[in-house]
């Protein structure tokens, strides 16, 4: 079960200021893979209250459709913390964790959801988690953060919170997050979890964000936080499949199949073998070709071994 | 719940609603609603403001309404907000 919450396409993930009714009520009309209703940086310490019982109300009655729905509570040290960890009674897919410094803090928070899920009578670990590796302490220690909890769906990376922590300057190159931005595909990957890059926040430099985007691709991120609707389009298409991986990916598939249906354990492609990482990246790019509606209606087989998770 | 003082939440601007609930001495609901919409859903949103006070424990108060075209859940969370500013208990661990 842990598996198919981890498998979720998550290329953008949109915060949504939680005590925004109209923004919240259209949170699936944006087009992001995921929406973040936020309780911590967008709300001031006044309005938390408001927030949560908007945030709550919302995660009960509005149709989210398809999107994700995770829940961006205050940091486990904040006074709101404890409150806010409520929102799980409502359903949230998962939880969003920020300013986490080491597994205690993911173990501190383990705990804690456990005993509301067991209240009310949710499945023990059915809320995910997203922690927000965004201190010098958390990049640190992402490896040991990532195997803490079999909750987390996907690690974030914070270029803004981390820069600050660090004491460097925040730069469009990124030269100051290099090392940081691999540490957390590392540990995302080795635990089978999506890489969500850091926020462009220069919502108004579309080239910058493109460019942003491609080298986190490059690195191994799988999607990119989000601050404002204008920037999905733009990110989508970076994480876009090329035609040329569609091709090769649907090929492997093929080869899969064709193996499968003559009782062979060993499938191969163009005189190689096709081991498990080469299937799991064909399965992971028509994912994405499908979700993006890539592959045209003639492909339905493909689809199918994809959906079906034949291959 | 007791509503000790005067406490609002929302806000004015589009799809929010702005509640201010007053203590009264005697029982029943009294709302003062403003909306654009009053015409087709002024009864449907005073329902929604009465069942979240009475689900809430709240049986006697004066609620002052300006609508901006809320949905049901915004004027429920507004509602609650408020109830429990008035009430004092907006530092407090509560789950209605």
């Amino acid at each position: 079960m842990m598996e198919d919450k981890r498998k979720r396409l998550r290329r953008t993930m949109l915060f949504l200021p939680g005590n925004n009714p109209g923004i919240l009520q259209n949170a699936a009309l944006f087009g992001a893979d995921c929406v973040i209703l936020d309780l911590e940086d967008s709300v001031s310490p006044s309005e938390k209250l408001a927030a949560r019982n908007l945030v709550r109300h919302a995660l009960e009655s509005v149709e989210f459709g398809d999107v994700e729905k995770v829940v961006r509570v205050n940091a486990t040290t904040t006074p709101f913390f404890r409150q806010d960890l409520e929102m799980i009674r409502a359903r949230p897919d998962a939880i969003m964790l920020p300013k986490v410094n080491s597994a205690q803090d993911i173990i501190d928070f383990d705990n804690l959801a456990s005993s509301i899920e067991e209240e009310e009578g949710i499945q023990n670990g059915s809320t995910g988690l997203v922690p927000i590796i965004e201190t010098a302490q958390g990049v640190l220690n992402v490896w040991e953060i990532a195997r803490a909890s079999s909750r987390i769906v996907a690690l974030n990376f914070g270029a803004e919170d981390f820069s600050a922590s660090v004491g460097c300057q925040r730069t469009k190159e990124g030269d100051e997050i290099f090392h940081a931005r691999n540490a957390t595909v590392l540990a995302a990957a080795a635990i089978g979890a999506d890489a969500i890059d850091t926020v462009f926040i220069d919502v108004d430099d579309e080239k910058g964000l493109i460019e942003d985007t491609q080298l986190a691709k490059k690195l191994g991120m799988t999607g990119k936080a989000v601050i404002h609707p204008r920037q999905l389009d733009p990110i989508h298409l970076v994480f876009a499949p090329t035609a040329k991986e569609i091709e090769h990916a649907k090929r492997v598939v093929a080869a899969l199949r064709e193996a499968k249906e003559k009782g062979s354990g060993v499938a191969s492609l163009d005189r190689r073998m096709i081991d498990a990482p080469v299937a799991a990246r064909a399965k992971r790019v028509l994912e994405l070709a499908v979700a993006m509606n890539l592959i045209d209606d003639n492909d339905e087989k493909d689809k199918k071994e994809i959906q079906g998770g034949g291959a | 719940m007791e509503l000790r003082n005067a406490g609002s939440a929302g806000t004015l601007e589009s799809s929010d609603i702005m509640i201010t609930l007053h203590p009264k001495t005697d029982e029943g609901i009294e709302i003062v609603l403003e909306s654009p919409a009053k015409q087709q859903f002024g009864k449907a949103i005073n329902t929604t403001i009465t069942e979240t006070l009475m689900g809430l424990g709240i049986h006697s108060a004066l609620v002052e309404a300006k609508d901006r075209g809320a949905l049901d859940c915004t004027i429920k969370a507004r509602v609650e907000t408020a109830a429990m500013r008035a009430a004092g208990l907006d530092n407090l661990e509560v789950y209605p």
